[in-house]
């Protein structure tokens, strides 16, 4: 399965995974992994959203208990008791989203819960000299009594570093370290990262970005749908290896034959449109008819371009619906155009989870159910048409929407925004942890919408999704369109090189098609 | 090597039959407490006794009924008794300023009224506007303004008391003292006022979408619901209703000083938490919040009524109401 690694690695691993496997409920999400980190060595780990690289390191570092296999440390297999009993041991995983304490002093997180006491009291002169030190020895700045709040993220990365070697870290886990980085501050972490395993520290971390993988790692790790693909030094790899070898899948026929093409009728035209700090100078045309993907990493910007397409954010730039100069405002602006945003955050702003089906179903449109008061059996009329047409499972009808399954969950989104019959809806991935059969389902109702002649925008990370479905396919990178596919063009080796930056000539074409 | 070891975590939800108690609990504890009445005092059910009681517990029924909106929707505000004194003592100064011009008349009255009424949807918009627009805490914004009107009153009274003007009074008097049918006019009021907000809350968008906000602002805000403007509306609603609160407390005493409405913020909390309402926000019944309030309102009345306990020990057996409240709605949402 595996390609060998040919090269020799003198020393024994340090941390090392024998078949490990990890399911969630009926979900398995790794399989069989084999891995081994050595020290002195920066090992990273590759592969597209979902391929199981989170959950693998959740695993090692003691977040996750591995369903089968083992977990070796020093030759010993070990089972961590959880992250805490992991860095005990001296393996630290950084989370993407930092573990640090606001509004601490920066040493104050350094050495929170093992603080140095001098009888009763805080050993403070100790810490701020030992916090000293250690950031010294990061050769950072940072003052050890900032509170941390203050830092610009690069530092707050570094206060996470130094916390971690406080607690004597030979194995560092780094979660997409440099998503949040700036190039400048990547390039201080690197270096910091070069005198760590100069130290003897065993280094895992994951990136999006495979050119700067192929600077600074020594060994990469490829995952493909929770399993491992290849493991080889980096010298033997280009950089389209890697992305070869990250996406190598076949299309399963998950998809329902393609809506007929679109109409000529533009719905929809965006130009130079800008959300702050996220999107920059997008434009797109959508045609009657049309399924248009947003492809693109997670933190690409598509998101919160769409948010800012329905008034959810400040955003400025020219919007046309159907031909017409519109300026939305607030997501009930953009409904009254006939367009909807299906966000991708279902438990925390799609649904209210500690209410009824019937609340939720209605509440996008509740105008539609009411004169002076709300019509209750108006209500229960869309709860019965809406559980039919989507099929959205419950064991009864006043459930608490928290306690349905995902997939229902999304089912009842859906029915949600198409309450108010939208022309043009927004779909943002759609089909985040739900099941084979529900994407199904899902895949097949945005394939009926088109065929209805309302227009779709679907914006998924899961790519076979995005080539499965979309007629033409944009694809966005740091918030900026990096290119735009159609018909024959679309595919994952073209979407890839997009959305690493890897093709230079997507602003080319896109503009050769207008 | 093979899976499914693992408990699958489906959510296997409690289909519950049993009596709902937390949704039965306080009218349970009214029905108690009126038996309890009955078997102390013979009087307790007298229409003398009830018509005092209830007319007395009208401020602030009225207030509560606003405040079950601002809480239901995710908000506070610690401002309303403060808000009523200094509305009082306005209104007091208003009506005895017009009394040369005008003669004491009906007309001086009325314009009383509509100070009391603007003054309250102003002092509501300025707290509203200040949590929407200003982002400040609900929490903050109204312990601000409590000590700011209550200030204000008792610089207006010079630190003494306001006194409506005496033929003034007699012509406003009614208000309080007078009914219709032997109902007193603020138990009519108080009646309308929550027979209108059960109706706004259960059955009107506005109430659907003070329970959205209140569960979870962000899902509100992607379904297209004006959040700000719907917080807005419900601090200017309880600022309105402080304001028919101050009309029909006004005839009552005829005056206003520093002391007018102190803790009544606390007793209208107090009722809408003891009916249900959730102090987090999401989930607010109006008729619960009256059930709260008429349970206060007793206590107090059978404590001086019966001489088994203290009056003077009023103040904890509310507190201890409360506290069960609280823990029947924890235990609501434990076995959700």
């Amino acid at each position: 399965m595996g390609v060998a690694v040919s090269e020799g690695r003198l020393t024994s691993p340090v941390l090392s995974a024998e078949k490990v496997s990890k399911s969630f409920g009926p979900v398995q999400v790794l399989f069989h992994i084999d891995f081994e980190l050595r020290p002195g060595e920066v090992h990273a780990l590759i592969g597209e959203n979902g391929a199981g690289k989170s959950t693998l390191m959740k695993t090692l570092s003691g977040y996750e208990r591995p369903t089968g296999g083992r977990i070796l440390l020093d030759g010993q297999e070990v089972q961590f008791v959880s992250g805490a009993d992991a860095e005990d041991r001296g393996v630290v995983l950084i989370h993407q989203e930092f573990n640090l304490a606001d509004q601490l002093s920066v040493e104050a997180n350094i050495f929170l819960g093992r603080e140095p006491r001098r009888g009763p009291f805080l050993d403070s002169s100790r810490m701020r000299e030992e916090a000293r030190a250690l950031l010294a020895e990061l050769e950072t700045n940072v003052d050890p009594q900032t509170r941390v709040m203050h830092l610009p993220v690069s530092d707050k990365q570094m206060v996470e570093i130094a916390k971690a070697l406080s607690r004597k870290a030979r194995v560092l886990i780094m979660d997409e370290p440099t998503a949040v980085l700036t190039a400048n501050e990547s390039r201080t972490l690197f270096r910091q990262i070069e005198r760590l395993k100069r130290e003897g520290v065993a280094i895992l971390y994951t990136s999006h970005k495979l050119e700067e993988v192929k600077e600074i790692a020594d060994v990469v790790t490829v995952l493909r749908d929770g399993h491992h693909v290849v493991t080889a030094p980096t010298s033997e790899l280009s950089v389209d290896d890697m992305a070869r070898h990250m996406v190598g899948r076949e299309l399963v026929d998950l998809y329902p034959e393609k809506a007929p093409q679109p109409a000529a009728e533009t719905v929809l035209e965006v130009s130079g449109f800008s959300v702050l700090r996220y999107a920059e100078d997008v434009s797109f045309t959508l045609k009657r008819g049309e399924i248009l993907g947003f492809a693109g990493l997670v933190g690409s910007g598509r998101t919160e371009l769409m948010e800012g397409l329905v008034g959810l954010r400040p955003a400025h730039g020219e919007v046309k619906v159907h031909g017409e100069v519109v300026h939305i405002r607030s997501p009930k602006d953009a409904e009254r155009r006939g367009v909807a945003y299906l966000t991708e955050d279902r438990k925390g702003r799609g649904l209210i989870l500690n209410q009824e089906m019937r609340p939720n179903l209605t509440l996008f449109g509740l105008d539609r159910f009411c004169n002076i008061f709300i019509d209750r059996r108006r209500e229960e009329e869309a709860l019965d048409q809406a559980t039919q047409r989507f099929d959205i499972r419950a064991p009864h009808r006043r459930i608490h929407v928290g306690h349905l399954s995902g997939g229902n969950q999304q089912k009842l989104l859906l029915a949600k925004t198409m309450v108010v019959e939208p022309d043009i809806v927004i779909i943002d991935e759609p089909t985040r942890g739900i099941d084979i059969g529900t994407k199904q389902q899902i895949y097949n109702f945005v394939e009926d919408l088109a065929r209805q002649g309302k227009s779709c925008i679907l914006v998924s990370s899961e790519m076979a999704e995005i080539i499965g479905l979309c007629h033409r396919v944009v694809v966005m990178r740091s918030g900026r369109v990096m290119g735009e596919l159609s018909a024959g063009d679309i595919n994952e080796n073209n979407i890839v090189r997009h959305a690493m930056g890897l093709s230079h000539n997507g602003g080319g074409r896109h503009d050769a098609r207008h | 090597m093979t899976l499914a070891t693992s408990a699958a975590r489906q959510p296997s939800p409690p289909a519950r039959r049993r009596i709902n108690f937390s949704a039965l609990g306080p009218l349970l504890a009214l029905a108690l407490l009126i038996v309890i009445g009955m078997l102390l005092n013979p009087n307790f059910l007298s229409y003398g006794n009830l018509t005092n009681v209830l007319a007395r517990s009208a401020f602030i029924g009225i207030i509560a009924v606003g405040m079950t909106f601002v809480i239901t929707s995710g908000g506070l505000d610690l401002s309303v008794g403060s808000m009523a004194a200094f509305i009082a003592g306005t209104m007091i100064i208003v009506m005895n300023l017009l009394v040369p011009s005008l003669g004491a008349s009906w007309l001086v009255v009325l314009c009383g009224l509509g100070t009391g009424l603007l003054l309250g949807a102003l002092a509501g918009a300025v707290n509203g506007l200040l949590v929407t627009v200003g982002r400040i805490e609900a929490f903050i914004v109204t312990l601000g303004t409590m000590g700011i009107f209550r200030s204000l009153v008792t610089w207006l009274a010079d630190g003494g008391t306001l006194s409506l003007d005496f033929t003034v009074r007699e012509i406003y008097r009614p208000f309080y003292y007078g009914g219709i049918f032997g109902v007193a006019w603020p138990i009519i009021v108080f009646a309308i006022v929550a027979i209108i907000g059960e109706i706004v809350m259960r059955k009107t968008p506005f109430g659907r979408h003070c329970a959205a906000i209140g569960s979870n602002e962000q899902v509100a805000r992607y379904s297209a619901v004006r959040v700000d403007l719907v917080r807005l509306s419900t601090y200017v609603l309880l600022g309105v209703l402080v304001g028919i609160a101050t009309i029909m407390y006004v005839p009552r005493l005829g005056s206003a000083s520093s002391s007018t409405g102190v803790l009544w913020e606390l007793e209208a909390i107090a009722a809408v938490i003891i009916g249900g309402t959730v102090l987090k926000g999401g989930f607010g019944r109006v008729w619960g919040t009256v059930v709260g309030v008429l349970i206060l309102s007793f206590i107090g009345n059978l404590l001086n009524l019966a001489a088994l306990v203290s009056p003077y020990l009023n103040g904890a057996i509310q507190g201890v109401i409360i506290i069960l409240a609280v823990m029947l709605q924890r235990e609501r949402s434990a076995a959700k």
